[in-house]
């Protein structure tokens, strides 16, 4: 019987076990390398080395997401000729959606796409949108969770900062 | 039997699954929602709170009048 308990504790604490992993500060940014919405030839992540990387994991149903394009391309519009660069890894379960969306927003950043949900399973995203700010050397400085108003103005500073470096 | 029981809901148990952040597309269209529109909720609440003349009870401080 107490054996049928520890089976029952580990089926109930497996899940948050799983959930537990992810990207932090301090870490390498993982090699992703996904197809682009808009075609069918793939970017990569490691080829944006060299450059501060804002990776952006999105969705067309995910309202923070709105705000936060429109801000996304203006600082790489400001900030791009020194280096800055974003990454937006679209994670719709229909490409057309996704495809709607930025009809409606279009930007000209890079944006991929993963369906299969093994690109965000494995930075450990916990909610949407979440923003990996990657320094030059590819090691994460900042980990972004959601998206509020007066977020794009701390996001220019950081990014600022580490343009410097 | 309660072997059995405790084996099945164990099983059970095995079937949960979260959903993922990145899963929550169909979760958020507009037919899943509780409510179909949450201004007209929060209305309707407002009047049946005013008129049970139990306002307070759902949470927001007010009389008995509907008026605030």
């Amino acid at each position: 019987m107490r054996f049928l308990h520890c089976c029952l504790l580990v089926c109930l604490y497996l899940p948050s076990l799983v959930l537990a992993t992810g990207v932090a500060v301090g870490d390498t940014a993982p090699a992703t390398q996904l197809p682009n919405l808009a075609d069918n030839s793939t970017t990569s992540l490691h080829g944006l080395k060299g450059k501060v990387v804002y990776v952006d994991f999105w969705a067309s149903w995910c309202g923070p997401c709105r705000l936060s394009f429109p801000q996304l391309e203006q600082l790489r519009g400001e900030l791009g000729p020194q280096g800055f660069e974003v990454f937006a890894i679209n994670v719709d379960e229909f490409e057309k959606d996704a495809l709607a969306f930025l009809r409606e927003i279009p930007v000209s950043y890079h944006v991929v796409r993963d369906a299969s949900g093994d690109t965000p399973r494995n930075w450990g995203i916990l909610g949407m949108p979440t923003g990996f700010l990657i320094g030059r050397n590819g090691v994460v400085r900042k980990v972004h969770q959601g998206y509020r108003k007066n977020d794009g103005a701390a996001l220019r500073l950081e990014i600022i900062e580490l343009l410097r470096e | 039997m309660k072997y059995a029981f405790t084996l099945l809901l164990i099983t059970a148990l095995c079937g949960c699954e979260t959903v993922q952040p990145w899963e929550r597309g169909s979760l958020s269209k507009e037919e899943m929602a509780w409510q179909s529109d949450v201004m007209e909720s929060s209305l309707q609440n407002q009047m049946y709170t005013s008129k049970e003349a139990s306002s307070g009870g759902n949470g927001a401080a007010g009389g008995g009048c509907g008026c605030n």
